[in-house]
């Protein structure tokens, strides 16, 4: 697969001048946001946390934060360096428990539920995972059953349907043998996503899933993972660095910074150059991408700052 | 999981090695920002001064080290006891402390300039000759011949003990990682070979009652069988490993900074790299063969020491050669102390002593990472 | 991959390689046993070891091999077993190749128990009790003190070196601290030795064998979802910390159990795991293979220092020697790699 015909169907299908390539299924109403001051409608959220205060230790990295992940979205949470952002994943994810409010999920407290159970529900693509040494990629997708299997369940026939489809939503079934270890960056990240698809759960958490992929395979994998939302009507949540990225990609944008979100929604209403510069402190100016035509930042030159933040 | 009962313990535990270490420790080589040091001229005339208040420290230390014991002197009487022939405590003092404070000078100072200069070679805190198995390495060496030619210490012990701290440097450096061993990597493949070499010297001991008799008492690192001899021994050795250390302190300061940078600096990587394995070796094999394998001084020092330093090894180098004595013979005085009426060994001591700081190291370290 | 299902929902999966291994292994050392017993002043005959086995033997026969050489077999084979198991899980729990009770301080914990009682003066069930205290204390040790949030694999190896290398003065000190006869004693006993061992010295092991392989083997799926991570693992639904904790309680009670039984032998739980991944070649965590190359290291080892060693070598000897090339080779290989 070549990161140019994944990226076609986002493309094709929407006519130039229609809504973002990639708004939420019908079914899934888009989340009512105020931008002023990020708090979103809960109404159609599993996902979400509120009054969060999130620490290790005694460090306090956010406090009082209120997120919800709207269904059936392709959230993602952008910000600065050390904003809380991969923070918030981790306690979106049940890694990090939260020194005072609580994370959700279906609405029960998600440290509450078994870590089992909430595998059932929820997957995870952590930022570095670690491919053990030898390991076959078929056998490596197979480890994202885990949750569905038990002692005396290690391999069942859906076991096995499931990983092959998850081969082939992520490209990977022609590399089954190979062993991990031999791929590309890309490469890899795909069999990584094909191991957290395995897991079969309606809501999925990437953390940094684009980190030390060069451009064409941060293409290529933020495509997939927007097909994966679209045909799968699975709600994707990831932790970009990329601002332009994640306008063009997500449905939902949670912007963060210092530890609080300064605000939350659909890029093509949010995405500003006051925004920017709020988030960033990045004097820009915001256009159309000429592709896709979601909000395209353009950093302000050095020579004209202050003058085009306007 | 029981979270009372685990969790508690350890916090307090945890609380008070913290604030030990939040008085001693400071981010290893990190240069300190330029607003906050004080003009050039006015530090360096800080550390030399600073040099000065160390070399007092450790003449102090070494007067307490030649008074306190089975029968103690006081100290206004010490320099009587070790001038004037007549004096009832000569022999003591000259045979006995002297020689024995001469040792953990030079032993002290060895494994202080070695740790250190370990450290900034393989860029990780958490070096220390014994840690990386080279006390065991000659340890080892002095086992084998002990055993095979029934060697009762003298030069010989020092160059099989050379030899074993020499094969062991340049293993765990090539083994371990070399440049690109993370700490824990290092530390594990030192403690490896530590394990497999005491394994071995254990095997040896079993073989050997004669050698299990001398050997048992030589394995926990004491100062106790020194005698003129044996300073005169090991100096030749320490004196040209110290002087080997100073002068690669400069080329070292530059590898700090990474190889690629060093070149860029000027400097030989290579050739300061052996030289410092060099310096490294003679220091330890000659600190062991003389005392036995002795942990810790060499991890704790260097990490003291850069606190008032900071990362130039051109200070840290003579700092550590000063101060690491004072821990030296602190711990052996503090042995004599302790173990009334007889003495604990100063290897027991430092393990007890410099073994909590290092876990604190380790706790410490990894709060930062995160 | 062969998958075995059944009508019902029930599958289960083996992989024909580790199979293979791990009877292969089984059987040899299960042959090497029956020749162990057969070996002595009075030989017998594989044959006669096994009619006598089976009940068919003499008076004599069978006091000899119930009663004296049985014991010594089957502490042998417990010990090795105990020690390749906890190795295994010890090296899937810091994710580290050379994570092994002899690193880590556990064993160090076990020696200064015993070298306690050598020092005061005690029965040799003291000394067992007392090494199987001061193996688990240690672990409980090093586990508080590397606990923070949970304990981390990088963690626990500093921390277990760092107690190790204070175990050691300790133990030095301990060694003077005794006259020569009780340190040849001790120091017998801390080579690992199987000499005169009776049933006694190894039921309690047995017994602890018999819950804890199970129990472990039980965590192996979830310990296997470790290797890509914590954080992964936690992903799929594996509690890190809980299962974390109680691996570590389980394989350090094994390894003071085997210290109690024959002392810390060495190196058996560093050899046994590395040998069945590379035999079995399967990614990851192999347990019980490692377990059974653990059981047949340790039989070989005495055997070897019985008949093809001087003087009264015990055990532990061997496999620290054997042990220590190993692991040199070891980490010249792994380091190339970039594994280690």
């Amino acid at each position: 697969m070549t990161p140019r015909q994944a990226g076609e169907p986002g493309l094709t299908t929407v006519p130039a001048d229609g809504p973002a390539p990639m708004t939420v299924p019908a079914d899934g109403p888009a989340p009512t946001t105020t931008p002023e001051n990020g708090a979103t409608s809960m109404s159609t959220s599993r996902l979400g946390g509120s009054g969060l205060r999130l620490a290790y230790d005694r460090r306090v990295v956010a406090e009082d934060l209120t997120v919800a992940v709207p269904d059936r979205s392709f959230t993602v949470i952008i910000g600065p360096n050390a904003c809380g952002k991969s923070t918030l994943l981790r306690a979106l994810s049940r890694l990090l428990k939260p020194a005072a409010g609580a994370v959700l999920l279906d609405g029960a407290d998600i440290h509450r539920l078994s870590a089992r159970a909430v595998a059932r529900t929820l997957g995870l693509l952590p930022q570095s995972p670690i491919a053990p040494d030898g390991i076959g990629v078929a056998e490596l997708v197979a480890r994202g059953r885990y949750p569905h299997q038990g002692l005396l369940r290690q391999w069942s026939p859906d076991d096995e349907r499931i990983v092959a489809e998850s081969m082939a939503a992520t490209g990977v079934d022609d590399l089954g043998d190979r062993l991990v270890d031999e791929l590309s960056g890309g490469q890899r990240q795909r069999v990584w996503l094909a191991m957290a698809l395995a897991q079969q759960t309606p809501l999925l958490l990437l953390d940094e899933p684009t980190t030390y992929l060069d451009i064409a395979h941060q293409i290529e994998v933020l495509d997939l993972c927007a097909r994966l939302h679209e045909e799968q009507g699975r709600t994707l949540v990831a932790v970009l660095h990329d601002l332009n990225h994640a306008a063009r990609y997500a449905t939902h944008l949670i912007a963060m910074r210092g530890g609080r979100v300064v605000a939350a929604g659909e890029p093509r209403r949010i995405v500003t150059a006051e925004l920017v510069e709020e988030v960033f402190g990045l004097p820009c100016r915001v256009i159309d991408d000429p592709e896709t035509g979601t909000p395209l930042v353009v950093p302000a030159a050095r020579a004209r700052a202050g003058t085009v933040a306007r | 999981m029981p979270r009372l009962g685990s969790c508690q313990v350890p916090t307090a535990f945890r609380t008070t090695l913290e604030f030990t270490l939040s008085v001693i420790e400071s981010p290893p080589y990190e240069t300190p920002a330029r607003s906050t040091a004080p003009p050039r001229h006015r530090r360096t005339a800080l550390r030399a001064s600073g040099l000065l208040v160390a070399a007092l420290t450790l003449l102090t230390v070494a007067v307490l080290s030649m008074a306190v014991g089975a029968k103690p002197i006081p100290p206004s009487e010490v320099w009587h006891a070790l001038t004037d022939r007549d004096a009832a405590e000569y022999a003591v003092v000259r045979e006995l402390r002297l020689p024995r404070t001469l040792l953990g000078l030079l032993a002290g100072a060895a494994l202080g300039v070695a740790g250190a200069a370990m450290q900034a070679l393989t860029r990780n805190p958490l070096a220390d000759p014994g840690l990386l198995g080279i006390n065991a390495g000659a340890a080892a060496a002095i086992a084998t011949a002990t055993a095979l030619f029934g060697l009762g210490g003298g030069t010989g012990q020092v160059w099989f003990a050379l030899l074993g701290a020499a094969v062991v440097t340049v293993g765990v450096y090539a083994v371990g990682g070399g440049r690109a061993a993370t700490p824990a990597r290092l530390a594990l493949a030192g403690a490896a070979l530590n394990a497999a070499l005491y394994s071995y010297v254990s095997a040896v001991m079993l073989l050997d009652a004669a050698g299990l008799e001398r050997l048992r008492f030589w394995t926990v690192g004491s100062l106790a069988s020194a005698d003129t001899g044996t300073v005169l021994r090991v100096l030749p050795f320490i004196a040209v490993g110290l002087l080997v250390a100073l002068v690669a302190a400069r080329p070292l300061n530059a590898l700090a900074l990474g190889d690629d940078a060093a070149q860029a600096l000027g400097a030989r990587p290579a050739v300061a790299r052996a030289g410092v394995i060099i310096a490294i070796t003679l220091l330890c094999g000659a600190a062991t063969a003389a005392c036995g394998p002795i942990v810790f001084v060499g991890l704790l020092v260097p990490h003291l020491v850069r606190v008032l330093t900071g990362p130039d090894l051109r200070w840290l180098l003579p700092y550590c050669a000063l101060l690491a004595p004072v821990l030296l013979l602190g711990s052996d005085v503090l042995g004599r102390v302790l173990g009334r009426p007889g003495e604990l060994q100063v290897g027991l001591v430092t393990a007890v002593v410099g073994g909590p700081l290092f876990l604190a190291l380790v706790l410490r370290t990894r709060t930062t990472r995160s | 991959m062969i998958v075995i299902r059944t009508p019902g929902r029930l599958s289960v999966r083996l992989h024909p390689r580790v199979l293979a291994v791990g009877t292969v292994c089984l059987v040899l050392t299960l042959g090497v046993g029956v020749l162990a017993v057969g070996h002595g002043e009075y030989p017998m005959s594989p044959a006669d070891v096994l009619r006598t086995l089976t009940g068919g033997g003499s008076a004599a026969e069978e006091f000899i091999v119930t009663q004296l050489r049985l014991p010594r077999l089957v502490t042998g084979l417990a010990v090795g077993t105990a020690l390749g198991l906890a190795g295994a899980v010890f090296q899937a729990l810091v994710r580290n190749p050379l994570g092994s009770p002899d690193v880590l301080g556990f064993t160090q914990g076990a020696a200064t128990g015993a070298l306690v009682v050598v020092a005061v003066g005690g029965s040799s069930a003291a000394l067992a009790g007392s090494a199987a205290l001061g193996g688990v204390v240690t672990g409980l040790l090093i586990y508080l003190v590397a606990w923070r949030r949970g304990v981390h694999g990088y963690r626990l190896v500093l921390v277990g070196i760092g107690m190790s290398a204070i175990l050691t003065g300790v133990n030095g000190y301990l060694m003077t601290r005794v006259p020569l006869m009780s340190a040849s004693r001790a120091m017998l006993w801390l080579t690992g030795s199987l000499d005169g061992r009776g049933w006694s010295d190894v039921v309690p092991l047995l017994a602890a064998l018999a819950v804890l392989v199970p129990a472990l083997l039980a965590c192996g799926p979830a310990l296997r979802m470790t290797e890509l991570g914590d954080d992964a693992a936690s992903g799929l639904g594996v509690s890190v910390h809980r299962m974390r904790m109680l691996l570590l309680a389980g394989a350090v009670l094994l390894v003071a159990l085997a210290a109690a039984a024959a002392g810390p032998v060495p190196f058996v739980a560093l050899t046994a795991p590395h040998l069945a991944r590379r035999l079995t070649r399967a990614p990851g965590v192999t347990l019980l293979p490692a377990a059974v190359i653990g059981a047949l290291i340790t039989v070989v080892a005495d055997q070897v220092a019985l008949r093809a060693l001087p003087g009264q070598l015990p055990v532990g000897v061997v496999t620290g020697v054997i042990g220590g090339g190993y692991l040199v080779w070891l980490l010249a290989t792994e380091r190339r790699a970039g594994r280690l």
